[in-house]
């Protein structure tokens, strides 16, 4: 069966002109025409779809028409909005962004519009510190349930006792390699950059993003992912730069050019390695064995969210293990959640992108918030872009 | 009262009716100019004297450091001062020969349409074209093509000629148009003359044609160059982001450290070197022209 937008249009497009023509010539109403091309039907969709109509389910909580979520690329299953929608008349609007950064920038400033975004582990001590995010009230997310969450994932969105954010999945940071364009086997992140200055020379990508791009540099040395230390931060420069001209692109939307073959290694987030992988076995996926990032990525609420009750209803949709099972295969990161867990067929489990062995996974560190907010690490990213 | 004062009353009240009429006629653009360009751009000049909050933003301070800190983005002003004229010289080469077609060679019955020919793909936003780009530069675009001829991994995307064409190509119109301009209302009896004295076809079009067009050739030039003074996305999807231009520098500093009063000094530093370009085009078409006013359309 085909499935041409034009399937179940209530008109043809060449009967719609017609009788546009018709009505240009006055040998039709006005009436006429909206009844005959179904413009009139869809106005009345329209105006229900966008909240006019309160749809009957959740007619009680006036959750509005409409609300915007930020969140990263190719990190959701599509269909989980359309269904939200079709649920609850509310249409979600979704952002994606490179880095926390910029969404931190968005929110400092003010009036980003968002009922949800979706922050990594590290940055929320920050948003909770500056006053940008909601303290959650648990009693509108009935589907979440902490005992059954992953505590060594989910610590950082609790302060204080008080719940921030709730974990959406977690994973980690290493990359992706086109095996066949790149035949020798690696296993660290030293042979990363050693093959980006040699065989991946002009054919490599590194992230737009201060945390990965220089704590994978540290991580050649040898040093934490983290580091603040001057002279840690002062060799890992020194490599960056002398890798710099060597490099095929510094940008986080890496997926692209990996499938069109223009890359042939990037650094490479698991939900992303785990796509490409599926798509295009060749492109493997490689956790360095000096260690690199591991990281769980939250569900939040800002404070000045213009749709709070929908985006209460979002999370708590999202929360539903049903519908996040769904989400965690479209996106191929691993859940937090033992009830997720317990629907995610055995090949997703048995996965070694998702779930690296023990051994690669115990020297990964989390992000410390101390890097997002440093303007020594910013500088060095900044020059490192420059030279 | 003598006949002269009454007069002169009058007419003091008939200019200040005119002058109030003027003032009435201009204050909506006034009013645009002030809110939409003086107020932003104040706000932004309190900021490039401020702090950059310990988490990132702006706290208010008085302090000269965001500009002391200016040479920080040396390698970016450089790479911007070298990428305008480079394009916009470029984007002249190519052109010219168009707009000289248009105006002087072009059938008048096709003159219209190849104008709009022009224009129309201006109509669509710069970043979808220039997405365009990526994907017939990209390995599935141009490469593909020739890996069938036996030509086999070659990188067209993310390369200097890569931003170059994307350059060329997303602010053509602006080059072609005004001197399309200035070509059409050429004289054409000067062309003859200047044959009829005995010149050259190559010494009538560098004598009279590319002389007269000059106008036109600097201020589709000053546009295009003012326009790449603050250019980022091009490099950004052309160039793979390994090129970094002020522009990328302002977009690094708002949305990636938040550095904002450091992001506004560079802003402001940036719109003074713009206006000093602008004056300098301007002067150099005066003095070409023979000193005659130029307009800028």
């Amino acid at each position: 069966m085909s499935k041409s937008y034009r399937d179940g249009l209530p008109i043809s497009p060449e009967k719609f002109v017609d009788q546009l023509m018709r009505l240009k010539r006055g040998s039709i109403s006005r009436r006429d025409f909206l009844g005959l091309t179904g413009l009139g039907v869809a106005t009345a969709v329209m105006a229900r779809e966008l909240g006019m109509m309160p749809t009957p389910a959740f007619a009680a909580e006036n959750l509005g028409d409409r609300m915007s979520i930020a969140t990263w690329p190719n990190y959701h299953d599509p269909q989980t909005f359309e269904n939200f929608k079709a649920e609850t008349g509310v249409a979600v609007e979704v952002n994606v962004f490179g880095s926390n950064e910029e969404m931190l920038a968005k929110l400092q400033a003010g009036g980003s519009g968002w009922s949800l975004f979706v922050p990594t582990n590290y940055t929320i001590s920050t948003y909770k510190k500056l006053g940008i995010i909601e303290a959650l009230d648990m009693a509108k997310l009935p589907n979440f349930d902490g005992s059954q969450e992953d505590a060594r994932f989910t610590a950082e969105g609790t302060i204080d006792g008080t719940i921030y954010a709730v974990p959406k999945n977690w994973g980690t940071t290493g990359f992706a390699v086109n095996t066949k364009k790149l035949t020798k086997p690696m296993s660290s992140w030293k042979e990363f950059w050693d093959t980006a200055m040699a065989e991946g020379d002009g054919r490599t990508m590194v992230h737009d993003y201060q945390l990965t791009t220089i704590g994978n540099a540290l991580k050649y040395y040898g040093y934490s992912f983290n580091s603040l230390k001057q002279d840690e931060l002062a060799k890992a420069e020194e490599l960056l730069l002398k890798v710099k001209p060597h490099l095929f692109a510094v940008s986080s939307d890496y997926q692209p050019s990996m499938r069109s073959g223009d890359a042939w290694m990037t650094m490479c987030w698991t939900n992303d390695g785990a796509q490409l992988n599926r798509d295009i076995p060749e492109i493997a996926y490689v956790l360095g064995k000096e260690g690199g990032e591991i990281w769980t990525d939250f569900y939040a609420i800002p404070k000045d969210a213009p749709n709070k009750p929908a985006g209460y209803a979002l999370l708590n949709y999202l929360m539903n293990p049903k519908v996040a099972v769904k989400e965690h295969l479209a996106n191929g990161a691993p859940s937090t959640d033992a009830r997720v867990n317990a629907l995610l067929p055995k090949e997703v489990l048995d996965n070694p992108i998702l779930y690296p062995a023990a051994d690669l996974l115990k020297p990964l560190e989390f992000g410390a918030a101390a890097t997002l907010t440093d303007p020594g690490r910013a500088e060095l990213m900044a020059r490192f872009k420059a030279a | 009262m003598p006949a002269g004062a009454e007069t002169a009353f009058s007419m003091r009240g008939s200019l200040f009716r005119k002058n109030l009429l003027t003032a009435l006629l201009l204050a909506p653009a006034a009013l645009w100019l002030v809110v939409f360009l003086v107020l932003p751009f104040v706000a932004i000049a309190i900021f490039s004297v401020g702090e950059r909050a310990p988490e990132g933003g702006y706290q208010a301070a008085l302090t000269f450091a965001q500009y002391a800190n200016l040479p920080a983005r040396a390698t970016a002003f450089w790479n911007t001062m070298v990428l305008a004229p480079v394009g916009a010289f470029a984007c002249l080469i190519v052109a010219y020969p168009v707009a000289y077609y248009l105006a002087l060679r072009a059938p008048q019955r096709w003159r219209l349409i190849l104008l709009a020919l022009i224009v129309i793909p201006f109509w669509t936003s710069l970043l979808m074209r220039t997405y365009a780009w990526m994907y017939i530069l990209g390995g599935r675009g141009i490469p593909a093509l020739l890996a069938y001829v036996g030509i086999e991994d070659l990188r067209l995307i993310n390369t200097p000629g890569a931003v170059l064409l994307g350059i060329v190509y997303g602010y053509l119109p602006l080059m072609i148009l005004p001197i399309y301009v200035s070509l059409e209302r050429l004289d054409r009896r000067l062309l003859e003359a200047s044959a009829d004295l005995g010149a050259t076809p190559l010494s009538t079009f560098i004598g009279v044609t590319l002389r007269l067009s000059l106008p036109g050739v600097m201020t589709g030039f000053s546009l295009v160059m003012i326009l790449l003074l603050g250019e980022y996305l091009i490099p950004t999807l052309l160039g793979g982001g390994k090129v970094f231009f002020i522009g990328n520098a302002l977009v690094d500093l708002f949305l990636q450290s938040r550095n904002w009063p450091f992001g506004s000094a560079i802003a402001i530093t940036l719109v003074l070197v713009s206006v000093v370009v602008l004056i300098v085009a301007n002067r150099i078409s005066t003095r070409l022209s023979g000193a005659r006013r130029v307009d800028l359309i």
